[in-house]
């Protein structure tokens, strides 16, 4: 269940040094497909790190154009997946190279799974990952194998660090249309 | 089309029943499993029998197993390795998903469902309590003569009065808003949605994906099956009236704040139609009473708190992808009813009942780890669903007003989990296949 029980102060910048594996022995929460990686001063979040397939690498760069598009048209698309960020990199490792896909976003991953494999149909994003060495063929109608994929391919972070530490996503939203609207206000007020 | 002949009735229909008993079943041998379920087969109502015989029927039975309980029935580790992972491991093994912890904790449940000797279930629904007690004379003279099977523990159902209507203890109108099977010749009522592709409820046929989950196999075993989530759920009648007192001058205050935690007033009138009155011919209306949503109707909740239990049992048009997380409820309630202005006589009540989806893990644990349990549900920060959520007293409850909101500080637990349990339940012809597994090697 969701573990939102730190007291958190957004005007105090954190870090938080994470053990090894990415959770914390004493307090691991189990999710319903495996343990939820904790929260952090940098919200919830994903890296996850793989080896495309030899010669695929323009597939990513085309992805990257229809994306930018698909959000264009839509930009509510992935609101389900309440993020701030998202990253996609592209590196070389002695001549492979590797992609790494970095999120962070206010829910653990393991609450909202299903929908995140629905979004990655409806949106495109499986265009990318089909395109790593050893994503399963049937993630369509697989999510336990999907998420397995992301799991065997996360790679926890060992220091995060938050300059306005868990606020969310809607906070930070909220907040600015207060501020968009006193500045309305004081506007409409000359 | 949907395999009437074949899929157990409870998946489809809703028995006329006031009464009934649930027996929890432990085989000590294959054979026994084998020879018991082999009598108690042609008792099982397809969805088409059942339909059939409506009228003149008394009792309906359905039977299902966990997945331990398909194991001692014979069937092979291969067959078993297909099964979903929670399935397999069980509901108590699942606790912390689902929020069973603290009182909820399956350590604590009464009835034995926590442990891997649970094998099956027996639900009998009977129009009536004397056929409740034919029905389980019969029964019990025919495990006594299936050698190794054993009643775990059992539990007699009754309906609450006024029996003009169903309700559960708290005396909320139940069963207002049920999925719809495609297929199935319901008609959704206005604000149901459409029907829903029937692979979301059985498997072997396309859900709302398109396509459909992998499935046990072989498919002999699994067509026109499902999962159910059992649960045992106990109701604190005398601290819910307590608590409304508490939080309500008057009686119309009570009503709000009864109406405030679940999102309809106890008549069953939704509060996004009748925000300041109840309605009672609105809340007995099946034409009106489901006809609503959120996003633009009441997007802060000033109608129905954003943390209300059925706002979070069905987001309606505020969550992604719905159609994916729906369920089929079935059950009934339990104990004695307790009388408005009696004590609280200690005795246990509530109500028990079956969650039917196709996916344990994408609709039942979801709703429940998501949904019901998620303290960050719509951001509200602290809150769990009021009336199921794992509460232990330092959650708050907020109810959106204007010009400033109502928090409830240190909401009680009006629930408690004491019993529960997946259950697989099969088709009749997969049934037939489970009781011959020892012809077939």
């Amino acid at each position: 269940m969701a573990g939102t029980s730190i007291k958190t102060d957004w005007t105090k910048p954190a870090a938080l040094a994470i053990p090894k594996g990415g959770v914390f022995p004493d307090k691991i929460e189990k999710g319903r497909y495996g343990p939820i990686f904790p929260r952090t001063p940098a919200c919830y979040g994903f890296s996850i790190l793989a080896k495309i397939i030899p010669g695929r690498e323009e597939v990513f760069y085309e992805y990257a154009r229809n994306i930018e598009k698909t959000i264009a048209a839509q930009p509510d698309a992935l609101a389900v997946l309440k993020l701030h960020y998202l990253r996609w990199v592209l590196f070389p490792i002695k001549g492979d190279m590797y992609f790494m896909y970095q999120g962070i976003f206010d829910t653990d991953f393991d609450k909202y799974t299903e929908d995140a494999v629905a979004l990655f149909g409806a949106t495109g994003i499986n265009t990318v990952f089909e395109n790593l060495e050893g994503f399963p063929k049937d993630w369509k109608t697989n999510a336990p194998a999907f998420v397995q994929f992301v799991r065997e391919h996360q790679c926890p972070s060992f220091l995060e660090y938050g300059e306005y530490p868990y606020a969310t996503a809607d906070e930070i939203k909220k907040a600015l249309r207060v501020k968009a609207a006193l500045s309305e206000m004081l506007d409409q007020m000359q | 089309m949907l395999e009437f002949d074949d899929i157990q009735h409870i998946l489809l229909t809703r028995a006329p029943a006031l009464n009934g008993r649930y027996e929890f079943l432990s085989f000590k041998n294959p054979a026994g499993g084998r020879a018991w379920l082999a009598a108690i087969l042609d008792k099982v109502q397809s969805a088409k029998a059942m339909r059939e015989s409506v009228d003149k029927e008394k009792r309906w039975v359905t039977v299902a197993f966990t997945w331990n309980g398909l194991r001692t029935l014979g069937v092979d580790a291969t067959t078993l390795a297909t099964f979903p992972e929670e399935f397999r491991e069980g509901m108590a093994a699942r606790a912390e998903v689902l929020g069973d912890t603290g009182a909820n904790d399956p350590s604590h449940w009464v009835d034995k469902t926590a442990s891997p000797d649970l094998h099956a279930i027996a639900i009998l629904f009977a129009r009536d309590a004397a056929e409740r007690q034919r029905s389980a004379t019969e029964h019990g003279k025919l495990i006594a003569e299936c050698h190794g099977v054993e009643v775990l523990s059992s539990l007699d159902l009754e309906a609450t009065p006024p029996f003009d209507y169903a309700h559960d203890h708290f005396g909320y109108r139940d069963r207002l808003s049920q999925p719809v099977i495609e297929g199935s010749g319901d008609e959704p009522t206005p604000g149901s949605g459409a029907p829903l592709k029937a692979g979301e409820f059985i498997l072997g046929y396309p859900d709302e994906s398109g396509s459909g989950p992998a499935l046990p196999q072989p498919e002999v075993l699994c067509r026109n099956g499902s999962y159910m989530a059992y649960r045992r759920l106990e109701e604190h009648v005398g601290k819910f009236r307590d608590f409304l007192r508490e939080n309500g001058k008057t009686r119309e205050e009570q009503e709000l704040i009864a109406a405030k935690l679940m999102g309809r007033w106890r008549s069953g009138a939704p509060l996004v139609l009748a925000p300041d009155k109840d309605d009672p011919a609105l809340g007995a209306d099946l034409q009106r009473n489901n006809n609503f949503n959120y996003k633009h109707e009441d997007p802060q909740g000033y109608a129905v708190p954003l943390g209300s239990h059925m706002r979070r049992m069905n987001p309606r048009d505020t969550a992604a992808n719905m159609n994916r997380r729906r369920m089929i409820r079935r059950g009934a309630t339990y104990g004695t009813y307790l009388p408005e202005g009696t004590a609280d006589d200690g005795k246990e009540r509530g109500i028990a009942a079956f969650v039917i989806c196709a996916s344990l893990i994408r609709q039942f644990e979801f709703a429940q780890n998501v949904w019901v349990n998620d303290r960050n549900f719509h951001e509200l920060g602290n809150e769990r669903d009021p009336i199921i959520g794992s509460q232990d007293g330092t959650l708050e409850y907020k109810i959106p007003k204007r010009p400033i909101r109502r928090k409830i500080t240190g909401l009680p637990a009006f629930t408690t989990v004491r019993g529960g349990a997946y259950f697989f339940l099969p088709g009749l012809k997969a049934l037939r296949w489970l009781a011959a597994l020892d012809k077939a090697s």
